[in-house]
This record gives C-alpha cells, sequence and structure tokens, in this order.
C-alpha cells in the first residue's frame, strides 16, 4: 500500500473537499442534509460496481463485462415472471446463470490464460447478444405489479434508501472479505507477482474464479437495486458510459490497475469525489457536454498519476495488461 | 330467314353489349398498381430495434407491404452509431438494391452523405422521427419545435396561474436534432408567459438513472417545481422515479414526450407515474410512409429530385383526456415478430 505522504489517494480526498467546501460558498442548497444523501445515493450502485471492480483488479484483472451482466440477468429474471414463470424458478436460474458468467470469465483468464481485458469485453458482448436476442423481447422490461422490488425501492431506514444501505453492507463485507480471510488476502499477492505467489503455493488461478464471481454478483446486485428505484431495467445501459464511469471511481480512488493496490477506502474516496463533483456541476446547471469534459479530464489526470505512483512493473508485467 | 336473320342480329348485338360492359369494367388501377409495387424491397435502419417506436412501426409496415408484393426488411443498429453506418453502407451495395431506405437518423449530420450516396445509388430514403441536415426524400414524424412548444403549453396549463410558475427541463443531449428542437420550442412558448420560468434543464443523456438522479437535485434545490418536461419517455421513467421517492407526485405535473405506446405511456398516464404525455402516432407515421412508397413507385420520380415534410399531428394525452383508445399497443405485433 502506498504511505508516502502525497498518496493518490490523499490527493483526491483532498480534492473532493475543496470542491465541496467550493460548492457550499457559491451554490445555495449544496450543503444540506437532504443534498448530502442524493449524492451518496447517485454513487451508491456505481459503489457497487466498483466495488466489485475492485476486487478483481487488486488481483490484476478487469472485468468490462459487469454492465451487461448488471443488465441482462435483470432483465431476463424480470421477463421470467412477466411470462408467469414462479419467483423462486426465476431467481435460482438467473443467479446460476450469474454465476456462470463469473466462473466462465475467471477460468478463460486462469486456466486459458487470455488477458482479462479480452476475455470479458467478449463475454459481455456475448452475454448481451445472447439475452437480447433469445430471451427477451424488448429492451426495456418492467418489473411486475406488486414485487418484492417496488418494497426494496420504497424502502428507507433513518431517510436512507435501500440502495445506500446496500452499498455500506457491501463496503463492510469487502473490507472484511479483504482484509481478514486469506483468499482476500492473498489477492494483493497475486496481483503484485502472479508467479511468485503461485509458486509460493497460493492457489492463484482457483482465486480468480472466485473474483470474477464476484463481480459477477455485485453486477446483479446493482442490477437489481436500479430496477427496485425505476420500476424497469433498461438494456440501453450497455451504451451508456457507465462502464468507465465504474473505472473512473476505482482508478481516481487510487487502486492501481497494475493490481496489487488499494481497497475499499479507495472506492469510497473515488465515488465520493465522482458524486460530489457531478452533484455541484448539476446544481450549477453545467451542461452534459462540460460533465463529461470535466469527467474525463479528471481520468486522464488519475491514470497519468497511477502510472507515475504506481509504475509498471517490468519484471512481473505480462504481455496483455493493462 | 327474317326471324334468323333478327335473332343472329340481337345475338351479335348482346355480345357488342357484353364486350363492351367487360371494357368499362377494366378499371386501369389494379394493374398499374400491382405492376409499380411488385418485388419492391424496403429496408429500415432505426437507431435500434428493441424500443417501442422501432417495433410499432415494423408491425405496421410488416402487415401491409406482403400484400403489394414488396418485401420488408430491418436492421439492428442497438444504438451504434456506426453500426447504423455500416447497415445503410451494406443496403447501397446490395444486390438487389433496395428500393426505399427508411432512416431514423442519431443526429444532425452523422449519416447525411451517406443517404446523398443512398439516393445517387436510386435508392429512395425516409427519414423518420430524426431530423438530418440531409434532403429526404420524405421525412416523417413530428415537427419537434412545436412539440416543444405543445409540451411547454401544457406545462403552463397544469402549473396554472396561482403556481410558482416555475418549471425544470429534463433534456436528452446536445447533440441529438430532437432535444435541441425541443428545447427550442420549450423556450419560445415559455417566453410568451409572463411569469413563467425554467429554472433548471439538466441532460438525462437519455438515460433513466441519470434523470432520476438530476430530477432529485432538480427538485430538491427548487421545490417549487410545478411542472417538469422529460424529452423521452425512455429515460422519463427516471424523473417520475424520483418524483414519486421525493413524494412529490401531486405537486409535479411531468410531462413526457414519447411515441404513444401503451406500456410506455398510457400506463404511466394511468398510475400517476406521468401527468402527459406529448406523442406522435406511430400509427399514422406508417400509413404515412406507406402512402409515399405508393405515390413515388407509380411516378416517374428519381430518388432526390422532390422532398417534402410529412409531419403527423401531435396530441397530449393526459388523466383528462385518456381513453383506452389513446395509445396502440406493442402487443399487438406479438405475434407477427
Amino acid at each position: 500500500m502506498n504511505t508516502s505522504l502525497f498518496s493518490q489517494e490523499r490527493i483526491v480526498i483532498i480534492a473532493a473537499a475543496l470542491i465541496a467546501v467550493l460548492a457550499s460558498v457559491s451554490l445555495s442548497g449544496f450543503l444540506n442534509v437532504t443534498n448530502a444523501v442524493t449524492i451518496v445515493r447517485s454513487i451508491s450502485v456505481l459503489g457497487i460496481f466498483a466495488l466489485g471492480m475492485a476486487i478483481v483488479v487488486i488481483g490484476r484483472g478487469i472485468d468490462l463485462s459487469m454492465v451487461a451482466v448488471m443488465a441482462m440477468s435483470v432483465a431476463w429474471y424480470l421477463q421470467m415472471l412477466n411470462s408467469g414463470r414462479s419467483e423462486l424458478f426465476a431467481l435460482s436460474l438467473v443467479l446460476l446463470a450469474v454465476v456462470f458468467i463469473g466462473l466462465v470469465n475467471g477460468f478463460l483468464v486462469a486456466y486459458v490464460r487470455v488477458p482479462p481485458i479480452f476475455v470479458t469485453l467478449a463475454t459481455g458482448l456475448f452475454v448481451f447478444g445472447f439475452v437480447r436476442s433469445q430471451l427477451i423481447p424488448s429492451d426495456a422490461i418492467a418489473v411486475p405489479n406488486g414485487h418484492w422490488l417496488e418494497a426494496v425501492g420504497k424502502f428507507r431506514l433513518a431517510g436512507l434508501p435501500a440502495d445506500v444501505l446496500v452499498f455500506i453492507v457491501l463496503s463492510l463485507l469487502v473490507f472484511l472479505f479483504l482484509r481478514f480471510t486469506k483468499w482476500g488476502r492473498y489477492a494483493y499477492f497475486a496481483g503484485d507477482n502472479p508467479v511468485t505467489a503461485r509458486i509460493t503455493g497460493m492457489p492463484v488461478r482457483p482465486m480468480i474464479l472466485l473474483r470474477y464471481t464476484l463481480a459477477a454478483l455485485f453486477s446483479f446486485i446493482a442490477g437489481l437495486l436500479t430496477a427496485a428505484s425505476l420500476l424497469s431495467i433498461q438494456t440501453r445501459v450497455i451504451n451508456s458510459s457507465l462502464l468507465y464511469d465504474i473505472i473512473l471511481v476505482v482508478v481516481i480512488g487510487g487502486i492501481g490497475l497494475s493490481g496489487g493496490k488499494g481497497g475499499v477506502r479507495n472506492v469510497l474516496v473515488g465515488a465520493a469525489l465522482i458524486g460530489i463533483l457531478l452533484n455541484a456541476l448539476t446544481i450549477a446547471d453545467v451542461s452534459l457536454l462540460f460533465q463529461n469534459l470535466i469527467k474525463s479530464a479528471i481520468l486522464l489526470v488519475a491514470i497519468i498519476l497511477d502510472g507515475v505512483l504506481n509504475p509498471r512493473d517490468e519484471q512481473t508485467a505480462q504481455q496483455g495488461d493493462i | 330467314m327474317k326471324i334468323l336473320t333478327s335473332t343472329m342480329g340481337a345475338v351479335a348485338l348482346a355480345a357488342t353489349c357484353l364486350t363492351a360492359s367487360g371494357a368499362a369494367a377494366q378499371d386501369p388501377g389494379p394493374a398499374a398498381y400491382a405492376n409499380a409495387m411488385e418485388g419492391k424491397r424496403i429496408v429500415m435502419i432505426p437507431m435500434a430495434m428493441g424500443f417501442d417506436l422501432a417495433q410499432g412501426w415494423a408491425g405496421y409496415l410488416s402487415q401491409e407491404i406482403p400484400n403489394f408484393g414488396g418485401t420488408f426488411e430491418t436492421r439492428d443498429p442497438n444504438w451504434s452509431v456506426e453500426a447504423g453506418a455500416q447497415a445503410i453502407t451494406e443496403a447501397i451495395a446490395a444486390d438487389p438494391k433496395p428500393d426505399v431506405l427508411i432512416v431514423m437518423p442519431p443526429d444532425l449530420n452523422s449519416y447525411s452523405k451517406l443517404m446523398r450516396r443512398a439516393q445517387k445509388a436510386g435508392i429512395y430514403v425516409f427519414l423518420i422521427d430524426n431530423p438530418a441536415n440531409f434532403k429526404a426524400d420524405a421525412f416523417f414524424g413530428g415537427d419537434w419545435t412545436d412539440m416543444g412548444r405543445i409540451e411547454a403549453r401544457e406545462a403552463v396549463r397544469a402549473c396554472g396561474e396561482d403556481s410558482s410558475k416555475q418549471i425544470g427541463l429534463v433534456q436528452g443531449d446536445q447533440t441529438n436534432a430532437t432535444s435541441l428542437f425541443q428545447y427550442a420550442g420549450i423556450v419560445e412558448e415559455i417566453a410568451k408567459h409572463p411569469g413563467f420560468e425554467i429554472v433548471a434543464k439538466p441532460d438525462s443523456n437519455w438515460d433513466a438513472t441519470t434523470s432520476r438522479n438530476v430530477t432529485t437535485t432538480m427538485l430538491q434545490q427548487n421545490p417549487d417545481i410545478c411542472a417538469i418536461i422529460d424529452f423521452w419517455d425512455g429515460d422519463a421513467i427516471g424523473a417520475a422515479a424520483a418524483i414519486r421517492e421525493l413524494g412529490m407526485s401531486d405537486k409535479v405535473h411531468l410531462i413526457a414526450n414519447g411515441g404513444g405506446e401503451q406500456t410506455a405511456d398510457c400506463d404511466m398516464i394511468n398510475s400517476g407515474g406521468y401527468g402527459a404525455v406529448v406523442s406522435t402516432s406511430v400509427r399514422r407515421e406508417s400509413y404515412d410512409m406507406l402512402a409515399m412508397m405508393k405515390y413515388l413507385f407509380q411516378n416517374d420520380i428519381k430518388p432526390g429530385e422532390t422532398s417534402a415534410y410529412i409531419y403527423t399531428e401531435t396530441e397530449t394525452i393526459n388523466s383528462e383526456n385518456i381513453t383506452s383508445a389513446s395509445c396502440w399497443s406493442l402487443k399487438e405485433f406479438a405475434s407477427a415478430n
């Protein structure tokens, strides 16, 4: 972990705090409890994705199939319910499929040794194409009336909606996993130097399977929460910038793409910066074009910073690593 | 003998009469029509096939085109501008060439050159729903600026004179013509109503989650907003979710733009999610396209020679005027697809 005085994490915390102070001073209506909840809410689903992505990236991988898995698994689930399948049948079948996709990703990366960026790009496209053409009739599927997802969408605990609560719980679980479980700790070693980790006797390849499966499951959870709030799932989201936003949160938080570094704290910090920034820009009525410009400039700075702070390790780098 | 002659004369006369009446019954229409229409190939390239408008057009067109001996095909670029461009390129190079290309362009400029090439290759190009910087053989759809005006009038009506007169917008993006023209129309109309103002105008980028987030922020910053206009029913469910979650359903009139499909629009009005939907009629657009094809095929008009805007009338469906016939339903085509 990076312990220098100016770690990326600290720089991002300072940047987020600066934006927050600036927005509080210049925008009336930024600094209050309801807006704070709105900010956290707006990044909860993104944060859940980022947690899954972080687990994979720490182990020196990347999962570009997350958004496809999220949209298509939930779309298929809702479609089965709409066409009269039982809850138990639909949910277990979709869960099996989600786990299967995670395992396929992991298997191709770990055992067939295809670079993860290509594996997950391909499986993402496959999942989208297969589900869209074979299993669902339209690109938006509605939540059936009276389904438990409606209750999830309405649920509030101390003013916090379900997606925020799930994000908090998952953050805690991922923290515990990475800090206190063997396979969680090993993820850092495997990400830092896979060959040495394997020689040392760590089950490097089965661990990869686990990480991609977790990422797929987190995607499914993010999809369920999205559907709970919107009462439908739009598979068009595949074409949005969501996937890049996930990578943005992970990278600006300071989780190096070369693996072995970072943790839940970095995800929280990265998500906070993005949430505060986008919220302030929306309140200031800045148009989407400029919001995207600012977001991409930040991503560029973060990637350059990542390259400087976490240089590629020539000894362990492989072709196809990011 | 005389009797014989007169009988023969009568028979001859009868025969002549019969022949004459036969000729009179020979309407030149069906033959000319069949001749001109037989075997025509129509290809539709919408922005994606998987949403209500495209499925509606395809549904109506595929019902009628086979009746005159034509063939109808669709290509699905699935919201990818590049895939759409490739589909147009392939259609131009195809053998046999299509006779009509129905294109729904994603923005003003991307396909303009390609569509000109298609016309040069002898293919009529119809634009559907989204305008482009290109002289198409015909444009079908709504007048987007006018739809903006109508949406603004509905917002003014719903707010009333005693309201805060604050209106919020959820725009699409800053490149799509439908978004730009709608915005222009809204601004123009609002200016005519003293006291009314647009207090916020974030973009959704046509994404429902983004629409929800920006609407939440907009309403928290401007809690007095009495009406919100979201530029597309495809993402307006996000704005509707934000209003519902803030408990402001009774205060905020949400106006969406849509294609008048049952689950996308009328069901949402009935459930209170939308206050009103300003819609073009997919059915009328489809029949307009068919009429234009019939006209062009039967006349010696070269692609690109003439150009027409076939605007469909826009209607405002709200809880006061909604009937069971206000919307068309995708389910009509469920068996056809």
